[in-house]
């Protein structure tokens, strides 16, 4: 097993670290932009596939 | 062994190096003017939409520096001022900085277009374009107006910030662009003047080498006379208002006066005073384009109040 810890080790572990913080906040980013979207659009009818009378054309 | 280690830790990049890639000191500024584009435009969009679209004009503009760094390795190499960026030091590699580039520009044009609306993805693309192959690749070695025509790039995103927001183009924002536009030769060729960089040893054809010093003086004092008609008719648009007149008045009698000053004096002046006027003015140049964007945007605080 290797102990020392040498200069580049501190440089791979700042890459993965940073990479991995850039990662989760695309992650945040995508879940924040969902729940704008989301909310701007206003109430959803039919999303369930189940026919509702108000929606269908009436002659 | 010891050559195996050598290597490795010549290419081992911490993940500042990444971020030096994406120029975070150009990226601030524009940030701030993608802002105040999408502030003052009509309409509004979903704030955490408009965090996005920042955001993704800044690692769009990331990108194109990144791009930049990869072509511009040999050049950035010889100039005192660049030698210590990520690749040219061997921290990062060239075909790294040209993946990170390709790669960001893609998310960020992507991300764009999906949180907004495609059109200012479309400007978007076109900007880091502008700025990684027209100036980089094609001007940038080739002609002394490098700067005023990639200054374009610079320009660009106050435009995008607005049609985030409004879908399109109209002449506030067309003005936003002109007034970065005709700012940039005065800022660069003042900074060209004091830095007295390498520039002519890593071949890049600047105005001060070319066409030298006196002429450079003059090109200053031009592109200023030009700037002002510009900044005046912004404060007379929609955007505008009485603190942006305010501001245009100001700074554009400073920003006059300190291009005259520079035009009227010659070297040995300016070595006598260590360049302090041409610094001045370099300075005054940043405080005139923050200031100006700052009230643009106190203008529209007012309008959203009143």
């Amino acid at each position: 097993m290797i102990r020392a810890e040498h200069e580049m080790h501190k440089r791979r572990l700042s890459r993965n670290v940073g990479v991995g913080l850039a990662l989760c906040a695309f992650g945040a980013l995508i879940f924040g932009l969902t729940i704008a979207k989301v909310s701007e659009t206003g109430p959803v009818e039919g999303f369930d596939h189940v026919s509702r009378p108000a929606m269908t054309a009436t002659e | 062994m010891t050559d195996a280690t050598a290597i490795t830790i010549e290419h081992e990049a911490g993940f500042g190096d990444y971020v030096a890639l994406l120029k975070p000191r150009v990226m601030s500024l524009v940030v701030f003017t993608a802002l105040v584009g999408l502030l003052v435009a009509p309409g509004a969009l979903h704030p955490f939409v408009g965090f996005t679209a920042v955001l993704c004009i800044a690692v769009g503009a990331g990108a194109s520096g990144a791009l930049n760094m990869w072509w511009d390795a040999d050049i950035d190499a010889v100039m005192k001022r660049t030698a210590g960026r990520p690749v040219p030091s061997g921290r990062v590699e060239a075909g790294e900085a040209l993946a990170i580039g390709l790669a960001l520009s893609g998310f960020s044009v992507v991300m764009l277009g999906l949180a907004t609306n495609w059109f200012a993805a479309a400007l978007l693309a076109f900007t880091i374009f502008f700025y990684a192959v027209v100036y980089t690749m094609w001007l940038k070695r080739w002609t002394p107006q490098n700067i005023v025509i990639g200054g374009a790039s610079g320009a660009f995103p106050p435009m995008i910030g607005w049609a985030a927001v409004t879908g399109g183009v109209s002449v506030e924002s067309i003005l936003m662009f002109a007034l970065i536009f005709m700012w940039t030769p005065p800022h660069f060729w003042a900074l060209a003047l004091f830095m007295k960089s390498d520039y002519k040893d890593a071949g890049v054809p600047m105005l001060t080498v070319t066409h030298g010093r006196r002429v450079t003086r003059t090109h200053i004092l031009a592109y200023t006379v030009l700037l002002v008609p510009v900044a005046m008719w912004l404060a007379f648009t929609s955007i505008g208002g009485p603190m942006t007149l305010v501001a245009a008045l100001v700074l554009n009698a400073l920003f006059l006066k300190g291009a005259w000053d520079i035009w009227n004096r010659d070297e040995s002046a300016a070595e006598a005073d260590a360049y302090l006027t041409e610094r001045k003015f370099f300075k005054l140049s940043l405080a005139y384009l923050f200031l100006h964007f700052g009230a643009l945007l106190v203008d529209a605080t007012w309008r959203a109040f009143a």
